[in-house]
């Protein structure tokens, strides 16, 4: 199974977790419809249509309404600590909630006594909080855009609110903001930064780049960053190594803006439902005389 | 401004005042219903909130980030096509309830967040409405 966790912007969803299907565009979970927009529900529907694809583990998530007030993620934080040790997870990746080190450090401790240990990845708000905890380390994957990894990258900006000037720069490069976070020990195992192009690095050097095919309407669109999120843990879950789950996954998404002729006004949705013709093309590239692992 | 380490607990936000206005500070709080988490003196400077902004000219389109926030508008219409970036809880809700409206009819996410992406997201707002 793959564990998703996060937030809905709507106060009256409450704790629900459960496996997710995707019908007529729209999300299920237990007997709830949740409309795919950006944030975790875009997440969550780039997974289920990757894994209906791929044929891989079901998707769980554990949801929870909240529009910044920090009450839902709080009563979701309490939930992970008391049940997560319940679940087998292959990947576990947590989302929009809001950052907080204290029980973002609870959740940690929860997942220490899962067995085996997933396959952790943070995004969003939680990678915040991951990241000010000073445990990033103990995560396989973070998923910044170039705003978030210049706040990686500054050891003591708390938020990407407080990302210093020198650091947030235009005339920094990647690269260079890559090196500073792992340096201060800010970053994951690995980073898949979102950018033209894609990074894909480890602590010792930068594994990969994904520049094709190249768009810049797309980090106008909200929710390209999740959709990418969930393809990830998909393809992590599917078997693949880690730097080839993030090639992967970022040719993928790429390659979903081209099939939905986009621009900087498309809504995330479309893109979504172009997630199985970018799979077919992207593995077909990648793999031409076998087949993907399956998991 | 930005608290400093030792009392950082996630999204934060603190307000500098001297101290020896405190009791009239606590005081106008209590009145505002903002109580504060914590009241601690500080020696060293505080962190500032970004003052750094990107702005892309995609044609039709305008998009300006600050910090992890971005905003897009199309240029004919000032509708707002899209946001983007944010980690906070209140991104896809302020998201949900501007996108599709111009500047002028969008609520403003000062006025609805309540979270520092809010806040990045009020001063992409801010920047976009200088450059309209």
């Amino acid at each position: 199974m793959l564990g998703i966790v996060g937030t809905v912007p709507d106060l009256q969803f409450p704790l629900t977790h459960g496996s997710v299907r995707l019908v007529d565009g729209c999300l299920q979970i237990k007997d709830r419809d949740l409309p795919v927009n950006r944030g975790t529900p875009a997440l969550l529907a780039a997974a289920v249509k990757a894994s209906e694809w791929l044929d891989s583990p079901q998707i769980h998530a554990f949801l929870v309404g909240d529009i910044g007030k920090g009450d839902g993620s709080r009563e979701l934080y309490q939930f992970l600590t008391q049940h997560l040790s319940e679940f087998h997870f292959e990947v576990l990746t947590f989302h929009y909630l809001q950052p907080d080190v204290d029980w973002h450090n609870r959740v940690l401790f929860a997942i220490e006594t899962m067995e085996p240990r997933p396959i952790l990845i943070a995004d969003a708000g939680f990678m915040y909080a991951a990241k000010m905890s000073g445990q990033a380390p103990c995560y396989d994957f973070f998923t910044p855009d170039v705003g978030e990894l210049a706040f990686l990258a500054d050891e003591s900006a708390p938020h990407p609110f407080y990302t210093r000037g020198f650091i947030l720069h235009e005339d920094n490069k990647v690269p260079d903001l890559i090196q500073r976070a792992y340096r201060y020990g800010n970053a994951a195992k690995y980073l898949l930064v979102k950018g033209q192009p894609d990074y894909i690095a480890t602590e010792k050097q930068i594994a990969a780049t994904v520049d094709h095919p190249c768009y810049d309407a797309m980090e106008a669109i909200g929710g390209t960053g999740d959709t990418l999120t969930g393809l990830l843990t998909v393809l992590c879950g599917a078997g693949f190594k880690p730097v080839e789950a993030a090639v992967l996954a970022a040719m993928t998404n790429r390659w979903t803006g081209h099939y939905a002729d986009h621009n900087p006004a498309t809504q995330i949705g479309d893109l979504i439902d172009k997630i199985p013709q970018a799979l077919t093309a992207v593995l077909a590239q990648s793999f031409p005389n076998r087949s993907p692992p399956k998991s | 401004m930005g608290p400093p380490p030792e009392i950082q607990s996630g999204c934060d936000l603190v307000i500098e005042f001297p101290l020896i206005e405190e009791l009239n500070i606590l005081r106008e709080l209590r009145h505002a219903h903002i109580s504060p988490l914590a009241v601690v003196p500080v020696t060293a400077p505080l962190l500032a909130p970004v003052d750094l902004f990107h702005t892309k000219d995609f044609g039709d389109y305008l998009m300006v980030r600050a910090a992890n926030m971005k905003i897009t508008v199309a240029k004919n219409s000032l509708k707002i096509v899209n946001i983007s970036g944010g980690g906070c809880p209140d991104v896809p809700f302020l998201a949900q309830e501007m996108v599709g409206k111009t500047l002028a009819e969008a609520p403003r996410p000062r006025d609805l967040g309540h979270t520092l992406c809010g806040y990045a997201l009020d001063l992409a707002y801010e920047e976009l409405c200088r450059k309209c």
